[in-house]
């Protein structure tokens, strides 16, 4: 979809929404090129001058998402009303039956090594885990009847299905799979929440004050959940930084921040096996990018060199099994 | 060694055009274009790695592969997953933990030195 193709689309839609028959779209720039989404930022110009800033955001394809983006739109709706920093939701449907999703555009900083490096940031660096921690028991308060359309996932069938499904076999995740179903948390099932997913540094909106909203949720689904502690701390999203929570904060302040919030205590031991599984997980899904454009389904340098760092994650789980 | 043809060889071909994507290109771009330059470059860096290393890694993996008694990474796979090689763990492991090693020293090299 071009520039112009947006403005065609959107105008009506929007100038109907915000009731302003002469509203425009200026400066429409698309954000990224990912395989499965497009997604731009532009400004719809009200009559009387006024500027919304605005995300769009539409499914080219459907990729590993266990949901459609369809979906996507009573879930932040269902996440602000649990109190979770959220884009608001403007619009939301299909087009050309593709479904669509326009939100408002939250200013600030999602480049990991910038909120990881940049001075601006040291004030928020030191918030962030904690900040982190509230968002997340906020998110595992939403009802799960205001978000059918997610369903539960059994994350070791459901990965061991994947990598399977990508024929390329690796044994160090073969002794992390075995690894982890001798040691799956008793507990792990008891509690069933919304989990995002994919809540890390880089689908954070950080401010100098710290988190602004937490974005990207196509991979929400529902489950234990401890999983999204888990995967937080995982190494890859250290981005080369030493601390263990995103590369910005402890795991105590993550831990105090969300107990504190959801009342409930912490079992770091169930933290660290869903940490073994989110490191399993992504490199699985590296093993996935580089089939993207191995595949010829999007030709990308970045998508291919991504497939020389699954072994970055063998390491660490050999490393996190106690194994080297 | 790269008769019949001419120097530079492989390797050196491929050092000219990571030199020339970490200086002109990266200096004549920003961006995205700019960043896909230095993944484009790091790319490279790995195919130097490879083409020195690989040879000699290829040998010793073939050798630990055999030391279990399986043909490649995919018969090691499966022999781990049914659990055929369960009294021999800590073999398995210590040969998972070697190729993983050669990988990175391909791959990343500074990830293997405790970076």
């Amino acid at each position: 979809m071009g520039a112009e193709e947006l403005a065609t689309a959107l105008t009506p839609l929007l100038a109907a929404h915000f009731g302003d028959e002469r509203l425009r779209i200026d400066a429409p720039r698309r954000l990224s090129g990912g395989a499965s989404r497009e997604t731009w930022s532009f400004d719809a110009v009200l009559a009387g001058g006024g500027l919304v800033p605005l995300v769009f955001r539409r499914e080219i394809a459907r990729g590993v998402e266990p949901f459609r983006q369809s979906d996507e739109g009573a879930l932040l709706r269902a996440a602000a009303k649990a109190g979770v920093p959220v884009p608001a939701v403007v619009l939301d449907g299909e087009l050309a039956g593709r479904p669509f999703l326009v939100m408002a555009r939250v200013a600030g900083e999602t480049i990991p090594r910038r909120i990881l490096r940049d001075d601006g940031f040291a004030g928020a660096r030191a918030e962030l885990a904690a900040q982190c921690g509230a968002a997340l028991a906020a998110i595992h308060t939403i009802p799960l009847d205001a978000v059918p359309a997610l369903t539960r996932e059994d994350p070791l069938p459901f990965w061991r299905a994947m990598l399977d499904g990508l024929g390329r076999p690796h044994p160090a995740f073969e002794l992390a799979f075995t690894w982890l179903g001798a040691r799956q948390p008793a507990s792990v099932g008891d509690r069933t929440t919304v989990v995002h997913g994919d809540f890390r540094n880089g689908n954070l909106i950080v401010g100098p004050e710290g988190l602004r909203a937490v974005i990207d949720w196509e991979l929400a689904h529902l489950g234990d959940p401890m999983e999204d502690l888990g995967w937080l701390c995982v190494k890859a999203w250290r981005f080369g930084a030493p601390s263990p929570v995103g590369g910005f904060g402890s795991r105590e302040q993550l831990f105090d921040a969300y107990a504190a919030a959801a009342g409930t205590d912490v079992d770091p031991g169930v933290v660290h096996w869903w940490e073994v599984v989110g490191t399993l997980k992504w490199g699985i899904m590296c093993i996935a990018q580089a089939t993207t454009h191995l595949s010829g389904a999007t030709r990308s340098v970045e998508l291919a060199a991504i497939g020389r760092r699954v072994c970055e994650n063998e390491w660490d789980l050999l490393d996190l099994m106690g194994a080297r | 060694m790269t008769e019949p043809h001419d120097a530079p060889s492989a390797a050196e071909l491929v050092a000219a055009v990571r030199e020339f994507l970490e200086g002109d290109v990266m200096e004549a771009t920003d961006g995205r274009v700019r960043f896909h330059a230095r993944v484009a470059a790091n790319a490279l860096s790995m195919v130097e790695r490879e083409l020195a290393l690989g040879p000699g890694q290829r040998a010793d993996h073939a050798a630990a592969l055999a030391s279990l008694g399986v043909a490649d990474e995919a018969e090691l796979a499966a022999a781990i997953r049914s659990g055929r090689l369960d009294d021999r763990l800590a073999e398995v492991t210590a040969v998972v933990r070697a190729t993983v090693r050669a990988k990175l020293e391909v791959a990343n090299p500074s990830y293997v030195r405790g970076a």
